[in-house]
């Protein structure tokens, strides 16, 4: 109990980065990815190759390589500085989007195909059929994958610990640092990790499937 | 009529081909359908009629040949398609409510975001259409809490708050249960002595005979007869034709 006590600051930074790292994140990834999912079903070719290779290139490579990418190749672009924060958060949203998009992609395929045939015939275009008709039904079914990426995204901030992001991956480092036993510093960010899955993500995801709940 | 010039069909396919790979399914189609006619298209299975009604919204794309509607070619896409299609009524096989929106979302949804017409005419226009197909009262519900009928009856009001030239019906009560399918013959011959322009794909010969001015015979992706109810359905004269309804009028 008194590694978590005596060294409060560095979980309390730690994990406030983590916060901040996820929300932010998951927001860019939640909107990228449904743009990206809404071109992979556009009837513009175009729209579909941009979409597909964009999918296939990230999500295809680990998440430390695009990190470090924005950590350490970015910068030498001569590019406008970002810091490692915000580095990390552009690396993460580009990555988790990739997840997010086909999440939702698996969504619009169980919306019948009835559903925007009836919607064109109403004269609706493309981009409304899908924003007002499909995606409203496809978020529905696809809330339990989309809150697996979510978790995934959730833990994946850690990986930004390795590029001096100061979250909660980075607590053991300091704590080492600081001479205190690892191990039971390794399991409080662990416990740490669990309660807020639990005691957030998890209630979020129950209580969006209840308010959504279509009846077929 | 003092034009001696004949005015343009409503709808006119001309010389319609398409292909499902090698399935020949509209084969060299020609179709007039005048303002205000009613023309029923009967067939086997098979025969390529809902694929007909379809091409004329362009839901189904064709090959070649050419449709017009008001003497105007179909837009291949964009904008200028959804524009016609919402002059297009259409009504499905499994009806295609939105199932997350309500009943009364369903009809003034349309209006609302294509027409640009506000919210408040669109639910009056809207609860006005629904009282005259009888559902009246359930406005405030879900697609999935009607039955069949009344699901259907709704897709039609639906349609109709577009005030669209012509109404599309993709057997409509195929998938409904016997006793649901009078309530909404009822609406469409209801529509068809208003003087609404459709072209209807069904099993029901009741409803042929009943308003229909024309049928269409179809079978193997080839219109084989037209001729009006009374003339079809007492004197075929294809032996496809004779077939045909040797079999569903023995039951």
């Amino acid at each position: 109990m008194n590694v978590i006590t005596d060294n409060s600051d560095l979980f309390v930074t730690g994990f406030k980065n983590t916060g901040i790292l996820f929300v932010i994140s998951a927001f860019f990834a939640l909107i990228l990815g449904t743009i990206v999912a809404g071109m992979r079903v556009s009837p513009a070719p175009a729209m579909r190759a941009a979409g597909t290779l964009y999918v296939n290139a990230v999500r295809n490579t680990p998440l430390t390589l695009i990190l470090a990418f924005f950590a350490l190749g970015y910068p030498r672009l001569g590019l406008p500085h970002i810091d490692f924060m915000n580095a990390a958060i552009v690396g993460l949203s580009l990555y988790t989007a990739t997840y997010v998009s086909e999440a939702i992609r698996s969504g619009i395929n169980t919306v019948s195909v009835g559903q925007s045939e009836a919607a064109r015939a109403i004269g609706l275009p493309f981009m409304q059929t899908l924003t007002l008709i499909v995606l409203p039904q496809a978020f529905r079914s696809v809330l339990p994958p989309l809150f697996s990426v979510f978790i995934a995204l959730l833990k994946n901030t850690t990986v930004a610990a390795g590029f001096s992001v100061a979250e909660a991956g980075a607590i053991r480092a300091n704590l080492s640092e600081r001479g205190e036993p690892l191990l039971p510093g390794l399991l409080w960010v662990a416990v740490i990790f669990v309660v807020l899955v639990l005691g957030i993500l998890t209630p979020l995801q129950r209580y969006l499937e209840k308010k959504w709940r279509v009846e077929r | 009529m003092t034009n001696p010039v004949q005015a343009p069909a409503l709808v006119e396919l001309k010389a319609v081909n398409k292909h499902y790979g090698a399935l020949h399914v509209l084969q060299d189609i020609n179709l007039q359908v005048k303002k205000g006619e009613v023309v029923v298209v009967i067939g086997p299975s098979g025969s390529g009629k809902s694929t007909l009604c379809r091409t004329i919204n362009r839901l189904e794309t064709i090959d070649d040949g050419s449709i017009t509607i008001e003497g105007k070619e179909l837009p291949k896409e964009g904008k200028d398609l959804a524009t016609l299609r919402a002059d297009v009524g259409m009504v499905f096989q499994s009806f295609n409510l939105f199932a997350h929106k309500t009943i009364l979302e369903n009809v003034t949804l349309g209006p609302i975001k294509v027409k640009g017409v506000s919210k408040a005419d669109a639910d009056k226009q809207a609860l006005a259409l629904l009282e005259r197909v009888g559902v009246g009262h359930q406005s405030a519900k879900l697609p999935a809490q009607l039955s069949g009928g009344q699901q259907q009856r709704v897709a039609i009001a639906r349609a109709l708050a577009m005030k669209p030239k012509v109404m599309l019906f993709d057997e409509p009560t195929s998938a409904l249960d016997p006793e649901m399918i009078n309530e909404v013959l009822d609406v469409m011959v209801e529509l068809a002595k208003e003087g609404m322009t459709m072209v209807v794909v069904t099993h029901e010969m009741g409803f042929a005979r009943k308003a229909g001015d024309r049928v269409v015979f179809m079978a193997d992706g080839q219109i084989v007869e037209e001729a009006t109810p009374d003339e079809f359905f007492t004197n075929p004269q294809s032996a496809r034709a004779k077939d045909f309804l040797s079999k569903i009028l023995a039951n």
